[in-house]
């Protein structure tokens, strides 16, 4: 099987369009990002069906040999529908952002902000500072 | 007896979905949708015990072919006593932190949530877990996490607050981004060997070239260790999970990550036996372990805290796995069994600290101990299972699994059994510290508004009600029952262990003993 060089191109630019957009910090853009991705993959799955043929239907002459890998286009239905819920859950994710903060921007856990402070401090442990065991293994996890 | 397994099967994905659908239907009546999900879940757990008892007395696997079609064409739903044995845990889990949800829901006076979608898409991840256990298909099991995943979103966002928007949004982009990677393998291993079955693929990987091989297996690996929180794949988990409502996080610290592990045993045994990514796994074991507890030593917060155990103790079971020899696999199995019990019935009991004290902040807890002895004897006992000490089956899986380390007996692995060691000692001291300063010691300082952030509203000084105490207490009595029968457990997860490695059990039921075509 020689596989579609035009369809590998395209799903490698949604993909890596998609991976870009992911990495953004606002959620609108991830979910972009989520949209283009989940398509990139969706045509590596038309790439796997192997050759094109004619429409997978016992009808009008055709025969196992000419028609086109029905399961593969099975599954990227499914897929599409997946990805189509997912992106409406995010969407709504990002609305509800928006409507709460006035922004969609992800935020910093709160915990990793005082961890960041902490560092910053240089300050080990605020409840265990005469406490060595959690020093010396607290400092373990940073390398 | 087949006919009985066509019908027993099916039943922990088709009826959670069914009462998913009537309990939305009924969205306006609370009572009934109460009934229809308890009544559901019980049948629930009915049919997975008689699955595991079938499977382990009879022929050890069957399978089901959905609609009619052979398993080549269709999607079979495979249960072995692995998948049995999961079900049965899962199952029983489900239903304990629905009872204390709906005891907390009525509680609280289920103000600001929408409750009445709690129902339908608690019982939907009920069935999306059952579904990934069950499957016998890639893709079905893809369909299986995302079913799951889907409704963890919800549950995870309930109310739309913004700390659980903002925690939301981390675990669902990486959620997305791990099904992603594995959609992409699935179309990847149809392109090298055109199956998803995964008994097929079973015969058929074989002859794939090993560096395709390698790199379907590696994609698996890190779509499935994305979901099992593995280090360093795990950031997100910590993060993610304090936020939401104890039972929420209870069940998915139990559960949504055990699918993961699941899903990394069935590639390790099933499809990649003795591949090249195993030593990898070894290491990423290793990590995991300690990383995590190290994480857990670090924090103040009793959520967070367990939240860090938890990845820690994904390594041990990723341990037995990397081992791939019949005992650190049933070491695997036992110890994936124990942990789902002990790490929901911790959060649970996490949950009632909350509602006693208003926070899980161990700066704002203290003297627990004197206020409510029940609670502190709900929270030492399985936070000592967690640890490992000798009675509990903490103890026995850690042992098992340590044993099969050093049986092993390469270099590798005996760096594994010290490492274990210590996660074991460390996990003994974080939880230590929580048992110290939480149940014993004056509150160090008053409750600060940063700290106490991550507690959610709740009514401090209520009386704990008698239907969130009973679902923790049982689930305490589960645990420690693990120990009682650990001997027969050990039986299962042995015969497990065996079936995984021979495999010839597996395809042979999904393949009806047809011998199916080398090559593609």
């Amino acid at each position: 099987m020689s596989p579609n060089l035009t369809l590998i191109v395209v799903s490698g630019v949604l993909v890596a369009c998609g991976v870009a957009l992911l990495l953004e910090r606002t959620l609108t853009r991830v979910l972009v990002g989520v949209v283009l991705l989940g398509n990139g993959i969706n045509v590596l799955f038309l790439v796997a069906s192997g050759r094109p043929g004619r429409a997978p239907i016992l009808s009008g002459g055709t025969t196992a040999e000419t028609m086109s890998d029905p399961l593969p286009q099975a599954m990227v239905l499914t897929a599409i529908v997946i990805t189509l819920g997912m992106v409406a859950f995010v969407l709504a994710l990002a609305y509800r952002s928006w409507q709460i903060g006035g922004h969609d921007e992800v935020q910093d856990d709160v915990e990793d902000r005082r961890i960041v402070r902490r560092a910053e401090l240089d300050e080990t442990s605020a409840s265990y500072d005469d406490d060595t065991t959690a020093t010396s293994s607290e400092q373990g996890v940073s390398p | 007896m087949t006919e009985w397994a066509r019908v027993l099967l099916p039943l922990p994905v088709v009826l959670p979905l069914f009462a998913a659908g009537l309990t939305l239907a009924l969205a306006r009546r609370p009572r009934a949708q109460r009934t229809i999900s308890v009544t559901a879940l019980s049948v629930v757990v009915a049919a997975s015990v008689a699955v595991l008892v079938l499977t382990d007395r009879g022929r050890g696997t069957y399978s089901v072919d959905v609609g009619g079609w052979p398993a080549r064409l269709g999607i079979p739903l495979v249960a072995d006593r692995l998948s049995a044995l999961m079900l049965v845990v899962s199952s029983v889990v489900t239903l304990a932190v629905l009872v204390y949800s709906l005891a907390q829901g009525v509680a609280d006076g289920e103000e600001g949530t929408p409750v009445s979608i709690y129902h339908p898409t608690y019982l939907v991840l009920s069935a999306g877990v059952s579904n990934a256990f069950l499957s016998g298909d890639l893709f079905n099991l893809y369909v299986g996490f995302e079913i799951l995943l889907a409704a963890s979103y919800i549950l995870l966002t309930l109310g739309g607050t913004a700390a659980r928007v903002r925690a939301g949004t981390t675990y669902v982009v990486v959620s997305l981004l791990s099904s992603m990677v594995f959609l992409t393998a699935i179309a990847l291993v149809y392109a090298a060997t055109g199956t998803v079955n995964m008994a097929e693929l079973s015969v058929r990987l074989r002859d794939v070239d090993p560096d395709v091989q390698l790199v379907l297996h590696l994609l698996l690996l890190v779509g499935f260790g994305i979901k099992a929180a593995v280090f360093p794949l795990s950031a997100w988990l910590p993060d993610s999970y304090p936020t939401a409502p104890a039972p929420v996080t209870a069940v998915f610290a139990g559960l949504l990550t055990k699918v993961g592990v699941y899903a990394i045993i069935r590639t390790e045994t099933l499809l990649f036996p003795g591949g090249q990514a195993s030593r990898l796994l070894l290491w990423v074991a290793l990590a995991t372990m300690v990383v995590g507890i190290l994480g857990a030593v670090a924090q103040n917060d009793v959520k967070r805290l367990l939240s860090f155990t938890l990845v820690s103790h994904i390594g041990y079971m990723v341990f037995g796995v990397a081992l791939g020899t019949a005992g650190g696999l049933s070491g695997a199995v036992f110890y994936v069994a124990h942990h789902i019990t002990v790490q929901t019935t911790l959060f649970l009991v996490t949950g009632l600290i909350e509602r006693c004290a208003g926070s899980t902040s161990l700066d704002a807890l203290g003297s627990l101990a004197k206020r409510t002895p029940l609670l502190a004897v709900l929270f030492f006992v399985p936070a000592m299972n967690l640890a490992g000490i000798p009675p509990f089956s903490g103890f026995l899986g850690k042992l098992g699994l340590l044993q099969a380390g050093v049986d092993v007996g390469t270099w590798p692995a005996y760096v594994l059994v010290a490492g274990g060691v210590v996660t074991s000692l460390l996990t003994l001291y974080a939880i230590a510290k929580v048992w110290n300063r939480a149940f014993w010691q004056e509150p160090q300082t008053e409750p600060s508004g940063e700290v106490g952030g991550l507690a959610t509203a709740t009514r401090v000084g209520t009386r704990t009600p008698l239907g969130m105490v009973v679902p923790t207490a049982a689930l305490v009595a589960v645990g420690v029952g693990i120990t009682v029968v650990a001997g027969p457990l050990f039986g299962i997860s042995d015969r497990a262990a065996q079936d995984l490695l021979d495999r010839t059990p597996y395809t042979s039921t999904v393949l009806h003993d047809r011998v199916p075509e080398v090559g593609s």
